[in-house]
C-alpha cells in the first residue's frame, strides 16, 4: 500500500512536467503577451524589447519553460497583469472556488445517490421514469442556460437569494451557484447510480442477503449500496477536479472572484503566468483526486489490492 | 453458547410428538408463475410435498422443472413481480406463510428456514468479510453485539471445519476456495440452527472430491440438530447417500415420489426411468449412454396432457389429452407402496419393465 502510493506519486511527476509544458507552450501560441500588454495601441519597439529582456521573454520557449519550473519550486508564480503576485492572487481565489466544489459536491453526492438508489430500486415505475427525465432534461440543457435561468428567477425575480455574490463568498450565497454547478454531475450520478443498484439489485448476493432474513433497510444499505457505489466514487473523484475547473461558467455568471474568473482574465488578457500557475494548481488538484479514488477502491472493494 | 444450549433443545424437539405426526414443511398444491412480455410462464404447476424433522427430502429435476422456483416460493425470496403465487399454501409448523405479514416472514426466513446456494462466490457479497456476514445473523435476529458476534462467527466457521477460523474471520470470500465457502454457506445457514434447510445444489459448482465432503458434512450436522432438508439437485448420485424420500419434478409437476432405495430399483415414471438410465455405468462400459429425448418443455407452453408426453417412449393418446393425476402405487397384488406416488397413466407397466 505505502509502496504503491509511493509509486503513484511519482508517477505524477512525469505527467506534472507534461502538462505543464503542454500548457505553458499553448498559452505562448496565444499570441504577443507584450503587445497584449499595451492594449489596442501598438508599443514602441525599444519599450517592447526591454520588457522582453525583463521577463526572459527573449530567451528560447524551452529556456522560459525550465526557469518558469524553477520558480514554481520556489513559490515563485509570477505576476499578474494588475501587478499583484499570482500567488497572492491565489490564496484568494481557491478557498472561494473550493468552498463553492464543496457546495456543489454535497448536493452533487448527496441527491445524486439518493435519486440513483431510489430509481434504481423502482426501475420502471413512475419515480424512476420522472428521475430519467429529469436527468435528460438537466443533461441536455447547457449551464449557462440553467445558470442565468435560476439567478433570474430566484435572485431576481423572486428575490428569494441574492442574484450575485459578494467577495467574501459566504456558504449561503453559495448555495444557488452551488446548484447550477452540480446539476450535470448530479444528473450523471444519478444515472450511474440508478444503473449499478439495479445491476447489482438483482445479483446472487442480494438474494442471499433476503433469505438470511435481513430486514430491506439493512440488506439496501449494508449489501446493495457498497457493491454499487465503486462507480459512482470513481466519476465523483474525477468530478472534484471538473467542478473546479468547470466552475469559470458558473462563477462569471454570479460574480465569484475564484479560480475560474481568474483564468477568465487571464486569458483575456494573454498573462501566461496567471493562466499557467492556476491551471498547474488544477492539474494537481486532478491528480491527487485521482489517487484518492483509486485507493478508495480499495477500501470500498476487497478484491482490488495493491502490490 | 447458545451453541450448546440449542443442541440441547434440537434433541428434545426431535422427540417431542408433535414432529413426529405433523410434518414440519407442508406444500399444497403450489403455483407459481411468470408473467414476461412473451406470456405468462407456468414454472410451478401444483406441486405437493412435505418434510418432517430430521427427514431429507431430494427434490430432483432438469433445469427449468420448477425445483428451485418452489424453493424460493417456500423462502419467501420469489422475485414478485414478475413472480406470482397464483395459487396453493405453504404451511410451516401448521401455518400458512402466504397469509403471513412480510415482517413475519422476514423473521422466519434465516432463523427458522434457512437457504444454501449453489455458486457460494457469486451468493456471498463480496465486499464484506465472512465473519461479518456470519455475525450478521446473531446480530439481526439475536441483537448481538459486535463482539459477541464475531465470536460466534468464529464458532460457527470451526464447526464447518474450516482451519485457522481465527484467522481468516477477517477475510473476504474470494480468499476461501470453492469448498470453503460452500462450507461458509452452510455455515451461514447453520447460524440460527433452523428447523428447515433448503439446499439448491449445493454442490453442483464443487468438484467432485470437495462435493463428497460438503455432503457429508450437510448430512451431519443435519442428524445432529435434527433438521428437515430439502435437498435440489440433479445428481442423482448424491441423492442415494443422503436423502430419505424424492421427488422428481418435471415441467413444474412432481411426476414421481419414493423412498430413496424403491425408486433406483424400480422407477414408475418413465421419466424417472429414463434419469436412471442415463447415468454411466461402470458394467456398461464401451456402451452407448442412454439420454432421454428432446428438450425440457417451454414454460409458455406447456403440452397438453402429460407435459412429458412428447419425450416419452410409452405415450398412447391417453397422454395427449388427459393430465395424469398423482397415483399412488402398489404392488400387482395391491399392496401398498409407502409414500410411492407416480404421475403417469401407465405407471403400472412401467414398474414392472
Amino acid at each position: 500500500m505505502g509502496r504503491y502510493v509511493l509509486r503513484r506519486l511519482l508517477q505524477m511527476v512525469p505527467v506534472f512536467l507534461g502538462t505543464t509544458l503542454l500548457i505553458f507552450v499553448m498559452v505562448y501560441a496565444l499570441g504577443d503577451p507584450v503587445a497584449a500588454f499595451f492594449g489596442d495601441r501598438a508599443p514602441d519597439p525599444a519599450t517592447a524589447a526591454r520588457i522582453r529582456a525583463e521577463l526572459g521573454l527573449d530567451q528560447p520557449l524551452w529556456r522560459q519553460y525550465v526557469d518558469y519550473l524553477g520558480r514554481i519550486l520556489t513559490g515563485d508564480f509570477g505576476t499578474a497583469f494588475n501587478g499583484r503576485q499570482v500567488t497572492e492572487l491565489m490564496t484568494s481565489a481557491f478557498p472561494v472556488t473550493l468552498r463553492l466544489t464543496l457546495v456543489a459536491f454535497v448536493i452533487e453526492m448527496g441527491f445524486g445517490v439518493v435519486l440513483g438508489v431510489v430509481s434504481g430500486l423502482r426501475r420502471g415505475r413512475l419515480v424512476d421514469t420522472s428521475v430519467l427525465a429529469f436527468t435528460l432534461l438537466v443533461i441536455s440543457v447547457p449551464t449557462f442556460v440553467t445558470g442565468y435561468l435560476l439567478q433570474y428567477l430566484l435572485g431576481v425575480r423572486w428575490n428569494l437569494v441574492p442574484p450575485a455574490v459578494s467577495p467574501q463568498a459566504p456558504l449561503r450565497e453559495l448555495l444557488l451557484p452551488g446548484v447550477v454547478l452540480a446539476l450535470v454531475s448530479l444528473a450523471y450520478v444519478t444515472r450511474l447510480t440508478r444503473t449499478s443498484v439495479a445491476e447489482n439489485a438483482r445479483a446472487d448476493y442480494l438474494r442471499t442477503a433476503v433469505a438470511k432474513g435481513l430486514p430491506r433497510r439493512r440488506v439496501v444499505v449494508r449489501h446493495l449500496l457498497r457493491n454499487s457505489l465503486v462507480p459512482v466514487v470513481t466519476f465523483l473523484g474525477v468530478d472534484i477536479g471538473t467542478l473546479m475547473a468547470g466552475a469559470i461558467v458558473t462563477e462569471r455568471i454570479f460574480n465569484i472572484q475564484g479560480v475560474g474568473y481568474h483564468l477568465w482574465q487571464g486569458i483575456l488578457r494573454q498573462n501566461s503566468p496567471t493562466v499557467v500557475g492556476f491551471v498547474t494548481v488544477l492539474v494537481l488538484v486532478f491528480l491527487f483526486a485521482n489517487l484518492l479514488v483509486d485507493l478508495l477502491y480499495a477500501a470500498l472493494d476487497p478484491r482490488i489490492r495493491y502490490a | 453458547m447458545s451453541m450448546l444450549t440449542k443442541t440441547g433443545d434440537a434433541s428434545s424437539r426431535g422427540g417431542a410428538g408433535e414432529s413426529s405426526t405433523a410434518p414440519l414443511l407442508e406444500v399444497r398444491d403450489l403455483h407459481v408463475e411468470f408473467h414476461t412480455r412473451d406470456g405468462v410462464a407456468k414454472a410451478v404447476n401444483g406441486v405437493t410435498y412435505d418434510v418432517s424433522a430430521g427427514e431429507t427430502l431430494a427434490v430432483l429435476g432438469e433445469s427449468g422443472s420448477g425445483k428451485s422456483v418452489t424453493a424460493q416460493a417456500i423462502m419467501g425470496i420469489l422475485d414478485m413481480p414478475p413472480g406470482k403465487i397464483s395459487q396453493g399454501e405453504i404451511l410451516f409448523r401448521g401455518r400458512d406463510m402466504l397469509r403471513m405479514s412480510g415482517e413475519e416472514r422476514r423473521k422466519i426466513r434465516g432463523q427458522k428456514i434457512a437457504m444454501i446456494f449453489q455458486d457460494a462466490l457469486s451468493a456471498l457479497n463480496p465486499v464484506l468479510s465472512v465473519g461479518y456476514q456470519l455475525g450478521e445473523m446473531f446480530r439481526v435476529h439475536q441483537g448481538a453485539s459486535r463482539k459477541e458476534a464475531k465470536a460466534k462467527a468464529i464458532e460457527l466457521m470451526d464447526r464447518v471445519r474450516i482451519p485457522a477460523a481465527r484467522q481468516r474471520v477477517g477475510d473476504f470470500p474470494h480468499q476461501f476456495s470453492g469448498g470453503m465457502r460452500q462450507r461458509i454457506m452452510i455455515a451461514m445457514a447453520l447460524a440460527l440452527e433452523p428447523d428447515l434447510i433448503i439446499a439448491d445444489e449445493p454442490t453442483t459448482a464443487l468438484d467432485v472430491t470437495v462435493q463428497a465432503q460438503v455432503m457429508e458434512l450437510l448430512a451431519e450436522l443435519q442428524n445432529e440438530y435434527q433438521m428437515g432438508l430439502i435437498l435440489i439437485t440433479h445428481d442423482l448420485g448424491v441423492v442415494a447417500d443422503v436423502a430419505d424420500k424424492i421427488a422428481v419434478m418435471y415441467a413444474g409437476r412432481i411426476v414421481e415420489t419414493a423412498p430413496v432405495q424403491d425408486i433406483y430399483r424400480r422407477p414408475a415414471h418413465p421419466y424417472t426411468k429414463g434419469l436412471l438410465e442415463s447415468i454411466p455405468r461402470l458394467d456398461r462400459k464401451g456402451q452407448e449412454l442412454y439420454a432421454i429425448k428432446g428438450l425440457p418443455p417451454n414454460l409458455l407452453h406447456i403440452p397438453p396432457g402429460c407435459a412429458f408426453n412428447p419425450r416419452c417412449p410409452r405415450a398412447q393418446d391417453v397422454c395427449r389429452a388427459d393430465v395424469p393425476p398423482l397415483h399412488p402405487v402398489t404392488e400387482q397384488d395391491g399392496t401398498e407402496l409407502p409414500g410411492r406416488g407416480s404421475a403417469c397413466h401407465f405407471w403400472k407397466e412401467t414398474l414392472d419393465a
